[in-house]
């Protein structure tokens, strides 16, 4: 029996049917149909302090659960508000719903009061969006977006829902099936192609691995140890693949690029097969494109059609989901275990291991370093964007999958404190740290009233250098050291702490750093620690725009 | 290079917006785009000529199919098809004689006459655009006033060889 119920009920209904976990969000005068059905609901609605707050949250709630995150937001301004988080989660594929409201369908065009044109602003940073101009389309809407959102490359779906649609009444179905006939994404890689690069694989001397957010993606981190184990080949990952290979394995190379390890960079301009698992060969990667990983042949395994070819030529290209094509590879996969060039690798690895200077000064890598032991390698981090996101990368040791949360390719500052609570609410048995920056934490710092309101207890550290320390690197190195408006004057973040309700601990001295890491893991409250590091630290190694991999600063030459 | 392809789209609003929206956002260049329905209402087919590298044309084949509104995209160079375009040509009259000429070249380049003015000739031509190009040159001497082309709309031609989607391609 069906009964007749209007739009914002059927919304309501059918993110239920979707077994949505949480909702972040903010509400506004074109979404108020929508959150009077959300006050009868049962569905956990997390209120943020800002929109763009709402996105990255369910953005982190996905990564950490792998679940599609959901934010609401009203029409206009509201809308606008997420455009970041979408375009955020949209260049790392990661699975959103985001419904906003929107002025009642006759006024759209007109100028209406806080209307946008939000499905046009998304266009290009969404996986697909909607409007939803006639209620008896919204459930099959939902249904469709929930798919997109979450199968193929995932990716950010919008809803955008008039006012007076969530106020008409129609039945509700829920369909079961979803037939979308432009969109049927490939799961199962070619079994020529499969043949083909196994027999690359067997006959390589000098492989190397290269895994992206994919492998994460896909759930394929078990595959990829057995697959890297199987084949003894070093593995190195992306920014988004940390964690789908353990760093203390010790086929492990660390990350890549820019600000990779110099055994990892070595080791891909020594290769004679590169094996690019769920990884797109981003700029931040590859250095130099007409010189990266000369000598290698290169077997691609990505989902996405259009990743492939797209920047590197590539010998073997399989499209499919990187679970399925591994699970494949594993069967008829066979390399005879050749020594001569793990040692290599293992000896550069002991030769040229990433370092800093070891003194008595508070370095912001000592700071992950403790971090990284005080949670035993276990916790979830989630980082901002610059210097403490690539010393996140570089010094804590992650073990496992969805345990880094981090904007790589869109690089927004502002993303990890609300990520990390977005994660938080996912993982709730989970350890979160935010590792921030005093530039990337004032972006999004309104968000602790909702950490703190809906005690969501989570860990923030910023790495406070009171400088933009990526920009004001780039220009020491690059700029004559004309710091040009990135010296910040910033205000008392323990007080601001306070303010909020929350803890605030300051660390200036590096005996200071254990014990309070100790301390706001024991303090069941949101706690901001204001770790006053090295003003002038830099990030080493460093590849220089536009420079071969192996031409780093701060590494083995 | 130049490639003519062939998009299968859902027939619903703002799907124009998303091909086009493509093509600007990742600098692809678009030489004509015809779109008109199909004889199944719910499909447009949209008609592309593009052109680039061999890299470009194959990321503009791949990004079009990644666009859940793209129900298939093929790829009608590696196939045989006919093509055609409609085009009007406005010319000046400047002489006694030069109407006779026009409409004597008209006639050879199996063009009608449009519209008949005191100063002006507006031929019609339908052809491939080879053909629509030459017509053009000889009527350049007298002059163009203006000239409206749809864009080419192309089909494959009775299956000597099946065209390949996308998706095949891969495979």
């Amino acid at each position: 029996m069906t009964t007749k119920m209007n739009g914002a009920r059927i919304l309501v209904e059918s993110l239920k049917k979707e077994n949505v976990g949480a909702i972040f969000g903010y509400p506004g005068g074109q979404a108020l149909p929508l959150f009077d059905a959300l006050y009868h609901s049962d569905l956990k609605f997390y209120l943020v302090r800002h929109e763009q707050g709402a996105a990255h949250a369910a953005d982190g709630y996905a990564r950490a659960t792998g679940k599609p995150g959901v934010c609401i937001a009203t029409s206009g301004p509201g809308a606008t508000n997420l455009v970041t988080g979408i375009a955020t989660a949209y260049m790392d594929s990661i699975p959103m719903v985001a419904i906003t409201g929107q002025v009642k369908t006759f006024m759209i065009g007109n100028d209406a009061f806080q209307e946008a044109d939000i499905i046009g602003i998304t266009r290009p940073i969404t996986k697909h969006n909607y409007l939803v101009k006639d209620v008896k389309d919204l459930a099959r809407t939902v249904k469709e977006a929930f798919h997109i959102a979450s199968t193929g490359r995932p990716g950010p779906v919008l809803i955008d829902l008039p006012s007076d649609v969530q106020l008409a009444e129609t039945e509700f179905h829920y369909p079961e099936k979803v037939s979308v006939r432009g969109y049927k994404p490939t799961y199962c890689g070619h079994p020529g192609q499969i043949k083909r690069a196994v027999k690359m694989v067997s006959e390589s001397k000098r492989p190397v691995i290269y895994a992206g957010g994919g492998v994460i993606l896909s759930g394929a981190a078990k595959e990829l140890k057995e697959f890297a184990e199987k084949i003894n080949s070093p593995v190195t990952m992306t920014l988004l693949g940390l964690g789908s290979f353990p760093g203390n394995h010790e086929l492990s190379l660390g990350m890549l690029g820019m600000h990779g390890t110099g055994y990892a960079n070595h080791a891909v301009q020594n290769c004679d097969l590169l094996i690019a698992i769920g990884a797109r060969f981003d700029d931040r990667v590859t250095g130099k494109i007409d010189e990266f990983a000369p000598h290698a042949k290169v077997i691609h395994i990505d989902i996405d059609p259009s990743a492939i070819s797209k920047s590197v030529a590539v010998d073997v290209p399989i499209v499919g989901d990187v679970k399925c094509v591994l699970e494949e590879f594993l069967k008829i996969v066979h390399r005879p275990h050749d020594k001569e060039w793990t040692e290599k690798i293992l000896e550069w690895k002991q030769k040229h291991p990433l370092n800093y200077k070891m003194d008595d000064r508070l370095r912001p890598q000592y700071v992950i370093q403790q971090i990284c032991e005080a949670t035993k390698g276990e916790a979830i981090i989630a980082t901002d964007v610059g210097q403490h996101q690539m010393w996140t990368a570089q010094w804590y040791n992650f073990m496992r999958p969805r345990e880094l949360l981090s904007s790589g390719g869109l690089g927004t500052m502002g993303y990890g404190f609300p990520a990390g609570i977005g994660a938080k609410v996912g993982k709730p048995g989970s350890e979160v740290f935010v590792i921030s920056g005093d530039g990337s934490i004032q972006m999004n710092i309104q968000e602790l009233a909702t950490a703190v309101v809906n005690k969501i207890d989570i860990k923030i550290a910023i790495l406070n250098n009171s400088y933009l320390g990526m920009v004001r690197q780039w220009q020491e190195l690059f700029y004559g050291k004309r710091y040009s408006h990135t010296k910040l004057e910033n205000p008392d973040f323990v007080k601001i702490a306070e303010a909020y309700g929350a803890v605030g601990i300051r660390i200036s001295k590096k005996e200071e750093v254990r014990p309070a890491i100790e301390k706001a893991m024991r303090t069941k409250n949101t706690v901001v620690m204001d770790f006053i590091v090295e003003p002038e630290e830099n990030v080493y190694p460093m590849v220089p725009a536009g420079k071969r991999l192996d031409d780093m600063i701060g590494s083995m030459a | 290079m130049r490639q003519t392809i062939s998009v299968l789209v859902e027939n619903h609003p703002g799907v124009l917006a998303r091909i086009s929206g493509l093509f600007s956002a990742r600098g692809f260049n678009i030489d004509s785009l015809a779109v008109g329905e199909t004889e199944d209402p719910s499909v447009s087919r949209m008609t592309i000529v593009a052109e680039g590298d061999e890299r470009t044309l194959e990321q503009i084949k791949k990004q079009l199919n990644k666009l859940i509104d793209v129900i298939t995209v093929t790829d009608l160079t590696k196939t045989k098809f006919i093509d055609r375009e409609l085009i009007l040509i406005k010319v000046g009259i400047r002489a006694q004689n030069d109407r006779t000429k026009i409409i004597e070249i008209a006639e050879t380049m199996k063009a009608n006459v449009a519209d008949l003015g005191l100063h002006t000739i507006t031929i019609e031509a339908v052809g491939e655009t080879s053909h629509i190009d030459d017509l053009i040159e000889l009527l350049r001497q007298f002059g163009i006033k203006e000239i409206v082309r749809t864009g080419k709309i192309a089909m494959e031609t009775e299956s000597r060889e099946k065209p390949k989607t996308i998706k095949e391609e891969e495979e």
